[in-house]
C-alpha cells in the first residue's frame, strides 16, 4: 500500500474516533429533572420539573467542544401546593400556555478540567425563560459513563453522559413580576439540574 | 340553637386540630402531594416523582378557625332558651 494511500486512511480514522457522540436527554426512566426553588416568608417554594429532552454532542476525547441544548416543557414544573402550581402556570408568572419551553443551548465551555471521566467547566449559552434569552454562565459537571447504558436499559448499547449544574437566575430578568411580590416571593431563583443522556451505539 | 353552633364550632376546631397534629404538624402551606426521592443507582441522580397525599398546613389551620369563628358569631344571634 503506498503512502498517499495509507495517509486519507489514517486521517479517516483519527475523524471517526474524534467525532462527537449524540446523547440524547429525552429519558425514558424519567428521572431527569430539574429542581427550582425560591424564598418566601411561611416556607421556601419547592418544586421540579421532569418534562427534560435535548441533544448534546460531547466528545470524550475532547470534552471542551461539548456544545447542546436542553429543553424543560414548562408545562412539567411541579409543586406540591396546588394553588401555588396554579399560579405558576399562569399568564401572570410562567405563562406556560404561551411559553410552553424553557431552554438552555450551551454554546462553550470554559476552565475544563477532566479528571478521569468527570469533567467540569463553565459553560455558556442562551438561557431562555418566560420568552426572554439571556447569555448565562454556568458551571457544569460532566460525567461520562462508558458502555453503561444497557445497564439502565438492558436492550439497548452505549454510553451515558449525566450533567449536573447548579445555578440560580432573577426572575426580573426574564419578566416575571417584574418589581412585584418580593416580599412574598424571592427575586432570585435556584435551578438544580440532573440530567442523563443516552448514546445508542449500532 | 345557639348551643348546637357553639358546639360545631369546638367540633371543628378540635378535628382540624387533630388532622393537622395526626399528618404530622405541617407549619408550611396546605399540600396534596409530596415528593418523593428515588435513586438511580447507574447515574446517581436521585429522581422525584410526585405521591398524593393530603398534608394540611397552616392555611388549613386558618379556614377551621375562621368556620369556627363564623360559628360561634352566628350563635350570638340566637337567645338562650328561657329556662322557667
Amino acid at each position: 500500500m503506498k503512502l498517499t494511500h495509507i495517509i486519507p486512511l489514517l486521517t479517516l480514522t483519527t475523524a471517526v474516533y474524534a467525532a462527537p457522540q449524540t446523547f440524547d436527554f429525552k429519558d425514558p426512566k424519567g428521572v431527569n429533572n430539574a429542581v427550582f426553588k425560591l424564598d418566601a416568608p411561611l416556607e421556601s417554594i419547592n418544586g421540579s420539573a421532569s418534562g427534560i429532552s435535548g441533544t448534546v454532542l460531547f466528545d470524550p476525547e475532547n470534552p471542551a467542544a461539548t456544545t447542546g441544548k436542553i429543553i424543560v416543557a414548562s408545562e412539567s414544573l411541579t409543586v406540591p401546593n396546588p394553588m401555588q402550581k396554579e399560579h405558576l402556570h399562569g399568564a401572570n408568572w410562567l405563562d406556560v400556555a404561551k411559553y410552553p419551553e424553557i431552554t438552555f443551548e450551551a454554546k462553550s465551555l470554559a476552565n475544563v478540567k477532566t479528571e478521569g471521566n468527570v469533567t467540569t467547566a463553565d459553560a455558556t449559552g442562551t438561557f431562555t425563560l418566560h420568552g426572554v434569552s439571556k447569555e448565562l454562565t454556568v458551571p457544569v459537571k460532566l460525567t461520562y459513563l462508558k458502555d453503561k447504558l444497557s445497564a439502565r436499559v438492558p436492550n439497548l448499547k452505549g454510553d451515558l453522559l449525566v450533567i449536573r449544574a447548579n445555578f440560580v437566575i432573577n426572575r426580573e430578568d426574564f419578566n416575571i413580576q417584574k418589581g412585584q411580590y418580593e416580599d412574598k416571593v424571592s427575586p432570585t431563583i435556584d435551578l438544580s439540574l440532573s440530567i442523563a443522556g443516552a448514546s445508542v451505539t449500532k | 340553637m345557639k348551643r348546637i353552633l357553639q358546639l360545631l364550632a369546638i367540633l371543628i376546631l378540635l378535628a382540624a386540630g387533630a388532622i393537622w397534629l395526626a399528618t404530622g404538624a405541617n407549619r408550611g402551606w396546605t399540600k396534596t402531594s409530596v415528593a418523593v426521592k428515588t435513586l438511580d443507582e447507574v447515574t446517581g441522580i436521585e429522581g422525584i416523582t410526585y405521591q398524593k397525599k393530603f398534608l394540611p398546613g397552616v392555611d388549613f389551620l386558618g379556614a377551621a378557625f375562621g368556620g369556627a369563628a363564623l360559628l360561634a358569631g352566628a350563635s350570638l344571634f340566637f337567645r338562650k332558651p328561657k329556662t322557667n
